[in-house]
This record gives C-alpha cells, structure tokens and sequence, in this order.
C-alpha cells in the first residue's frame, strides 16, 4: 500500500525518539514527586508513604520566610512588569508600521535573547554600586531585577491580544463620542483583560522560578525559595527538597493551566 | 416637512427595477423637482485623499465635491476601490482629507476628531461592543455623552423598539443573529440622535431576502427619525431602491450625481450606463447633430436617432446605449437584425440575446404574459425594434 503522503510518525525510530524524550522530561519529574512522599530520610530508598517532608517544610520559617519572598517578588515584579508591557504593547500596536518598529521588538524582548548570566552580572555590579551610595539593601533590588526580564513574557500574550482584536470596535467607541481616554477604560481595556491576565500570570510564574539573577542580585538573608532549594541541595539531600519542589510544581501547574484558559477566552 | 417626500415615494415605485412594470416600454416619469432649496446637511467640497506621498501617492479621492442635503437619504455607489468607503470614513473622521473642506452645517468638520463630530456610523462589520449587551451597546453613544440616567433608559427603550430589539436587551451580542445585530447596530448610532448617520454597506453580510426587509426597514426609519443617511454600497439595486439621490463613483471621482431615475435613464456618461443596470453598447458614427438629438449611422447601415451629449460633431465614431427593456425582438422589421443566440426565462421577463448581423450582441428583455411564450428559439432569425427616444449617445 503506497502512502499518500510523507508521514513522519512512520518513520524508523520515531516511536523511540518520542517515548525517550518525554521520558526524559518526565521520569525525573515524576521521580521527584513520587519521594516528596517517602517516609525513609533518604532521597533514593523508598521507605513508604508519607506526607511527613511535606508537614517538615511547612514548618520550617526559612522554607516559609523564601516562600513569602518569592511570593511578594513574583507579585510586585508580574504587577508592574504587565503594566509596563501593556502600555508597551498599545503603543507597538496601535500605529502605523514605521522603520525601527521591529527594533524596539527586539529591544522590548531583549531579556529573552541576552543570556541570563550576562544580565545577572551586570545588575549585581549596578545594584552593588547603588547600594554604597544609598545604602538601601531591601528587596526592591529584587522586584526591579525580575521586572526587567519579566516584561517580554508579559508583552508577548498582551500584544497578540491587542493585535488579534478589530480595531473597528475602538473606531466605533470614538465614533460614539468616547474621548481616546473613555475608548481606551471602555472598550480596549475590557476586551484586552484575559491578555493582561495571561501576561500576569506568565509573568509571575517565571519570577517565581528564577535562580540565576535572584542568586546575583539578592542580599544577605534574601533567599527565594528557589534560592533556598539550590543552596539545601549544596548541603544535604533530604526529602523536604522534594517535597517543596512538589508543592512548587504545583503551583506552577495550576498557573500555566488558568494562563492557557485565559488566553483562549474569546471576549 | 411633509411635502419633502417626492423623491421617496418615487424610489419606492422603482423598487421591481430590473422587471418592467407594465408594458414592454417603461413609462417615463416626471423627474422631482423642488427638493433644490433644501438646506444641506454635509457638504464635501474639492475634497483630496492622496495615500503615500509624492508622485507615487494613490489618489483614493480626486477633487470630490458634493452636497447631501438635509433629511434625505443619500447614496454613494460604485465598484470596490472607487473611493466611497474613503468619502465616509472622511465624513466620521476616522481619516482625514488631505485636501479640502467637509462642511457639517456650513462648518468646516475636516480637522474634528469623531468623537467631536455629531455623526455616527453603521459599521459593515457592525462593530457591536462584545463585552457589553445589547442595552449597553445603545447606551454607549449616550454614556459618552453625559446623559443622565433616566434620559438614557428612556432613549434606549424607544431605540430598541424602533428596531424590535426590545426582548433580546439583555443579551450579549454573541448571543444574537446577524439580522438582530443589524438592528442593534442601527439602533445604537441612531440613539445620539446624530446630525448624519453613515451607514457603509450595512446589509452586504445578510442574505436576499433579510437583505430586502432591511432595505424597507431603513428607509422607514429614514422616514421617523428624520436623519439624513448616508449610505454606501456597490449594489446598484439597493442604490436604486432605497435612495432619493444617488452620487456614482468610480477612481475616486463622483461621475453622476442624481436621482435613481435620473442615473438610469440619463446616465452621464458610459460607465454609468454600464454600471447601473444592464446595457446595450451599439456601434456607430454621427450623421447630424439638431437640439441635443443626433440622427445616427449604426454598423448595419440604419440609422436611428438618439439623444446625444454635448461635444460631439458630425462623423464622430460613437457609442450608442440602449437599455434591455426599450428594445424588443421582433419577427419583422425593426432597425436591427440578427439571430437569436440565447433565449432566458426569469419568470417575470425574458432575457433574448441577439447575435447582430455586425458582430455585435444585443440583450432585449421583455416581459412574459401568461399564455404566450416569447416565440423565440435559439437560431431563429430576429429583429430588433429599438423604442423611440431609447437611444443615447454617451461621453466616454
């Protein structure tokens, strides 16, 4: 029988290459969580169930103080970094295409491109400087720093919002005598919130997960939670690593899923 | 102003264009007259819209000038892309004239943003706001406004039932047809009570038959809200039907400027012959020329005499038009001859078309009767008999 077409699942070594691949994606993943629930001390012998690492790490104030940090991070730098990215998606959009348009795509998108250490570097030699001259040591560092390369995955959901919507209906806002301000809270604004949802959402779980940059920029006693796990993992491996990792999965599972319902939400 | 209403009654008798009323020969009417002194509402004058620049820029408008009076319901009809979106949008203000005055009322609009104008539009698209319901969809306009609440209520409430929305005001505009959207869409730029509303093709999306209700609703909503419309479309029979004077356009120029009666039966020229209606184009060259009537030589041999426009002299090769319906096949006689090459039944006429002895195709349309067929079948042999004061003579 003569296939009709090039079919690429019938090619040799397809079924293999796929099931190897989500293997290595998943088997650690489901590794991980399967000894948040051990009952033993060790990371590699299982010693039954329990949900003991998990009652562990809720109790721990060090787990606790970097779980809020990385909360209050997330929250301030996802805020401010959709607010940005929203008035930088109108003003991309909403204009005539001109020379250095894609440019300043490019430049909005930047921290997608600049290799995350580059970035780390350079903030912890800026922010270094300005903490000896203001002395201020507070977590605003932090917020600013995952602001910055939060932005472009805020601008991203935000902008294909704003360009998938027809401009006829800011058109007929104006036509029914809305100032540009009015048409902007009335029409635009309404028809763009799962975009600037999605974009928040986005935006607060890449904070959340951000080791590099938090690692450089942070002061003494600073830790995020991912901080935190990497320098648990330096010292020793005890299932409470697991366990936190399984409650932070979670969380991000529960985010990107809403994000991906947002985002497909028609008005 | 009741005695204002000429024109539209007269649209509406036009309505079966395209079938004869009642004999072979359509009667000619009486052209309105004494709409002249009307105020006039917007008027557009010398207006230019170049896109791009320099010698390369695309002149969507060429020097385009014309008066919409007040309370009348005006059409610009042409083909895509002869510029009448263009003439709206200018209108609303959602683009501005690169040169040239839009005078609302005598003022000088052209510079105003839309939201500072007192027209509103009727989008092709319709445009209703899809997070709100159909009772904020009419109350936008008066929100914007400044209306107090209790006005609005009262305004949306007799909106709606202009348009029989009133049941479905509390659904989303998801939730509706596209008839029902139609009316919200009408509905909610008639409620500010504009000035003008501008309406760019409206009923392209809806099919025939809510096409041909739509077509009487507006017009009677024409009659109660008193608004001068302004209404685009490529359709010439929704043009013909609907309007009391029609602007045809084509490349950015306004050709004609007239009634329904006047574009159909004195075309200026041949576009508008062409465009408007069915046409016959015959052939010809020009014998003599006395008051506006020209004795014609077509490529039979026969001359016939034909009404002709200005500019033209004796021995001038010509184009001579002839509408479907003031000519009919004939066993005997008539000025032209040929043989019948299609035979088209459509139920209230015939369409015969008549391969002519000089090459040419020829269309007659005549009207069917209940007894008798046409008499005609293909590759019979036909004359063509040509009514008196049919012909004309065209400007290119």
């Amino acid at each position: 029988m003569a296939k009709r077409h090039f079919d690429i699942k019938a090619q040799p070594g397809f079924a293999f290459l796929a099931m190897f691949t989500f293997a290595a994606l998943y088997l650690p993943i489901a590794t991980l969580v399967a000894y948040a629930f051990n009952a033993s001390d060790s990371v590699s012998i299982w010693g039954g169930f329990s949900l003991k690492w998990f009652v562990e790490a809720w109790n721990n104030s060090a787990v606790q103080d970097a779980a809020w940090r990385s909360l209050v991070v997330a929250f301030f730098a996802a805020a401010i970094a959709t607010t940005a990215a929203t008035m930088a998606a109108i003003a991309t959009t909403r204009t005539e295409p001109y020379r250095g348009l894609s440019f300043k795509y490019a430049f909005i998108n930047q921290p997608l491109m600049v290799p995350e250490i580059v970035t780390a570097v350079a903030l912890l030699i800026v922010f270094s400087r300005i903490k000896v001259w203001t002395g201020y040591s507070g977590l605003g560092y932090l917020i600013i720093a995952h602001t910055a390369f939060c932005i472009p995955f805020a601008y991203l959901p935000i902008r294909a919002r704003l360009e998938s919507m027809d401009l006829t209906l800011e058109r007929a806002a104006a036509d029914l005598y809305a100032t540009p301000w009015m048409a902007f809270r009335r029409v635009t604004l309404p028809l763009l919130r799962p975009g600037i949802i999605a974009g928040f959402m986005l935006a607060f779980v890449i904070s959340l997960d951000d080791v590099v940059i938090t690692e450089f920029v942070k002061s003494g006693g600073q830790d995020t939670l991912p901080t935190y796990m990497l320098g648990q993992i330096r010292r020793t491996v005890t299932p409470e690593v697991n366990a936190i990792a399984t409650a932070f999965l979670a969380l991000s599972v529960v985010l990107v899923t809403a994000f991906f319902f947002i985002n497909r939400q028609k008005t | 102003m009741p005695e204002a209403k000429p024109s539209n009654t007269l649209s509406i008798m036009r309505m079966r264009l395209g079938s004869p009323q009642t004999s072979i020969w359509v009667q000619r009417m009486p052209e309105p007259t004494g709409a002249d002194d009307k105020r006039i509402a917007i008027e557009a004058r010398g207006i230019v819209k170049a896109f791009g620049q320099g010698p390369s820029a695309l002149r969507a408008l060429d020097n385009v000038s014309v008066s919409i009076r007040e309370n009348e319901f005006f059409t610009l009809l042409g083909p895509s892309g002869c510029g009448k979106t263009t003439l709206l949008r200018l209108i609303a203000g959602f683009e501005y004239p690169t040169e040239g005055a839009i005078l609302l009322h005598g003022d000088d609009i052209a510079g105003l943003p839309p939201f500072k104008r007192p027209i509103n539009t009727v989008f092709q698209s319709y445009a209703l706001f899809p997070h709100l319901t159909v009772w904020e969809n009419v109350a936008f306009g008066l929100q914007m406004l400044g209306k107090s609440k209790a006005d609005i209520e009262a305004r949306v409430a007799v909106m709606l039932k202009l348009v029989h929305m009133e049941e479905l005001a509390q659904r989303r505009t998801d939730q509706i047809s596209g008839g029902q959207a139609q009316r919200v869409a009408l509905a909610r730029a008639l409620a500010p009570s504009p000035k003008v509303l501008l309406l760019d093709e409206p009923l392209s999306a809806l099919d025939y038959k809510l096409r041909k209700e739509m077509q009487i609703e507006l017009k009677r909503m024409q009659n109660e809200t008193g608004i001068t419309f302004v209404f685009v479309t490529h359709d010439q029979e929704e043009a013909l039907t609907m309007s009391d004077r029609i602007a045809v356009m084509s490349r950015g120029k306004v050709l004609q400027v007239g009634s329904p009666w006047d574009i159909y039966d004195k075309p200026a020229d041949r576009f508008v012959a062409d465009f408007i209606g069915e046409t016959n184009f015959l052939k010809a060259s020009v014998v003599s020329i006395e008051n506006g009537v020209a004795r014609v030589m077509l490529a039979s041999g026969t001359e016939i005499v034909a009404t002709i426009a200005e500019g033209f002299q004796p021995r001038d090769s010509v184009t001579v038009v002839v509408r479907p319906e003031h000519a009919r096949a004939v066993q005997q006689g008539g000025q032209l001859s040929g043989s019948i090459e299609n035979v088209v039944y459509f139920g209230t006429d015939t369409h015969i078309h008549i391969k002519l002895d000089s090459g040419e195709l020829f269309t007659v349309r005549q009207q069917n009767s209940r007894t008798q067929s046409c008499g005609f079948k293909v590759g019979d042999r036909a004359g063509v008999e040509i009514a008196p004061d049919a012909a004309q003579v065209l400007r290119d």
